[in-house]
């Protein structure tokens, strides 16, 4: 590791998706870690270029799901069954069929928090501040550029190597990015 | 300084003319046209007209709330409102406003689903659709109540008068959650596919407020692909949820007659039917909105004439399948054998609202036929006179469901006939002001069209495209 108290990482930048997704490919096969493609769009195949594993939101969705699921009918069960009986028709207290519309939408309402949340937490947003937003050449990975970068602090990263390996990408431009 | 060779060479054919698809970004536009055009709108001067919609519908969004504001303070007999007819243009209103929303769930989610990849020129305005229909729908059941001091009570809040909890065998009750759930699950939909688009914003615009609005909500996105990748699974569950959703939401509106015991209202079909017709009038709404803004924003190469075209093949189908329920209908009052059942129908078609019911049928029916026909289809003005009508039609269908059914019910002791007062009418219009004003709004200072997913499906994009770099094979 070279001086990494100032840098946050090297950056290297690419024109097509093409490029950006070759480069993650030879980048994951080196073997490192701690670094990043940042496009404008998400780019098919990019998860496997970068040997990415499925994401996890699913889960966060499920279980709000289940939770919205689950409150629902203790919800109807103890409003009009429990708390404030009221015999309408004739009919029993409690059935698992009137209040299932009820229901229906609060599964789907607690799994789309549940998909919203997931996907916040697990890529640590929203987040006041990050070292590439700084970087005035970085602007272009909202717009049409394609950037990868790696971070100093990855154990493999070595500036002299790491640079030769983004330089045998084909990478338009390379800068250190200042933490 | 890109090194070909270094990858193992499989030259891929491209695919043979006659089955490519005519692009959907038209004029091989690069990536970064496709944020400065869409971008620019928002950054550029705000036009005269603009100002000059601002200037119509901020008075008329006034008027509603005034007309809003008498209706508390003097009580629901400022409306045409009585015995037999309790719900009146309120309700007509709300099922109206609710069912334009249904487009824009049905673009952004079920054509997501279905891999429409056209939908993506049009997905944020109609989503921006959805959500301000959704408020407009919201207010009419709100004061409706009457006391509206107590709307709060169609909520399970706890209350001081002991143990008393909404009563949840009601539909009424059920389209509470079926509406608040919509309202909520579009709005986080909306932002979701709205970050990565702030983020271009905020990285393009100048001005400390605009940089520090736009950097707040875009919640500090880099774009990063560990990011796109959670991204995309939370669009495809919320796409995967609105699905079902959306065609919850209409189906529980419709039960809210067709659970009741009334002729006309107590049928089987309206659950389907209602969701074609709302999806049938969303198109009609998204083409009304979305055609202006297109010569007035030049988006003719973002939002091409197929585009169009698929839309009115939308209307043309959902159309159809209103045209058939309608008649299924009649069949069925006719087949059914239940007198009162066949009298309701009758009476619709030439009873006392008889123009009401002919209006619809030749809005609803005829007017999307004309979409069969290519030459209509491709001439916008042709198609946006048409949306126009689609609109009229589906405002009256539901004014024939709600009204028809109810001035004449089994005892012609009970019978009687509904007249809407000035302040029913200019609540209504009042809405459209409400509604205008948000959207006005919406592209004033949103983008109109989802950048990040119109350059997803663009050639230069794909990086298997040569367009997108691609030199050789790669898997």
């Amino acid at each position: 590791m070279s001086d990494n108290s100032q840098t946050y990482g090297l950056l290297a930048e690419f024109t097509t998706p093409a490029d950006a997704m070759h480069a993650a490919e030879k980048i994951r096969d080196a073997g490192y870690s701690r670094w990043d493609v940042h496009t404008p769009f998400p780019i098919h195949g990019m998860d496997d270029a970068m040997g990415l594993k499925d994401s996890k939101v699913g889960w966060f969705s499920f279980c709000g799901g289940a939770t919205g699921f689950t409150a629902g009918y203790l919800m109807v069960w103890f409003m009009n069954s429990v708390n404030y009986p009221i015999v309408v028709g004739g009919k029993p207290l409690f059935s698992p069929m009137f209040p299932f519309p009820v229901v229906y939408e609060m599964t789907i309402l607690l799994s789309a928090f549940g998909a919203l949340i997931g996907m916040l937490l697990l890529n640590r947003l929203p987040k006041l501040h990050h070292p590439l937003l700084k970087n005035r050449r970085f602007k272009g990975a909202t717009h049409d550029k394609f950037y990868v970068i790696i971070e100093t602090s990855d154990p493999r990263y070595i500036e002299s190597e790491t640079r030769e390996l983004l330089e045998s990408t084909g990478c338009k431009h390379m800068e250190m990015v200042e933490d | 300084m890109s090194s070909p060779g270094t990858h193992p060479s499989v030259e891929i054919a491209p695919p043979p003319r006659e089955i490519e698809r005519e692009p959907l970004v038209l004029n091989n536009r690069s990536l970064a046209w496709i944020s400065d055009q869409i971008a620019g709108i928002i950054e550029g001067k705000t036009p005269r007209w603009w100002w000059v919609m601002m200037a119509c519908s901020l008075p008329l969004m006034l008027m509603c709330f005034a007309m809003i504001g008498y209706l508390i303070s003097t009580g629901v007999g400022v409306w045409g409102l009585n015995h037999p007819i309790a719900w009146g243009w309120a309700i007509v209103n709300f099922v109206f406003w609710i069912g334009i929303g249904h487009a824009g769930t049905l673009i952004s989610a079920v054509l997501f689903l279905l891999r429409q990849k056209w939908r993506t020129s049009i997905n944020r305005a109609a989503e921006a659709m959805t959500i301000f229909a959704v408020m407009c729908a919201g207010i009419f059941p709100g004061i409706h109540v009457g006391r509206i001091w107590f709307a709060w009570w169609l909520f399970p809040l706890p209350n001081a008068n002991g143990p008393i909890w909404p009563q949840f065998r009601s539909p009424l009750l059920w389209d509470v959650f079926a509406v608040s759930t919509y309202f909520t699950v579009s709005f986080l939909f909306w932002y979701m596919g709205l970050i990565p688009d702030l983020a271009t914003i905020r990285d393009r615009c100048k001005g400390f407020i605009r940089k520090f609005a736009y950097g707040l909500f875009s919640l500090g996105w880099t774009g990063s692909n560990r990011h796109w990748s959670n991204y995309e699974k939370a669009y495809l569950l919320l796409a995967g949820l609105s699905t079902p959703l959306v065609l919850s939401v209409h189906s529980i509106v419709s039960f809210d007659f067709a659970v009741s015991q009334l002729p006309g209202w107590h049928t089987t079909i309206f659950p389907p039917y209602f969701v074609a017709g709302a999806i049938f009038s969303g198109f009609g709404m998204v083409l009304t909105l979305m055609i202006p803004l297109r010569s007035i924003f030049k988006l003719e190469d973002l939002l091409t004439i197929r585009h169009i075209e698929l839309m009115c093949k939308v209307t043309l189908a959902t159309g159809t399948i209103v045209g058939y329920a309608y008649g299924m209908e009649f069949f069925i009052a006719w087949y059914g054998g239940n007198p009162y059942e066949a009298y309701a129908f009758q009476n619709r078609a030439f009873g006392p609202y008889w123009w009401a019911y002919w209006i619809m049928i030749s809005c609803n029916v005829i007017t999307p036929q004309f979409f069969w026909f290519k030459k209509l289809r491709t001439n916008v003005v042709v198609v946006w006179v048409l949306s126009i009508f689609v609109n009229i039609g589906m405002w009256f269908e539901r004014f024939v469901i709600v009204v028809t059914s109810l001035h004449r019910d089994y005892l012609p002791a009970n019978w009687g006939y509904y007249s809407p007062t000035k302040v029913d009418v200019l609540t209504f219009i009042g809405t459209f002001g409400l509604f205008m004003v948000l959207f006005l709004l919406f592209i004033r200072f949103l983008p109109l069209i989802a950048i990040s997913e119109v350059k997803g499906v663009t050639n230069q994009a794909d990086p298997h495209h040569p367009l997108g770099g691609a030199k050789g094979g790669h898997h």
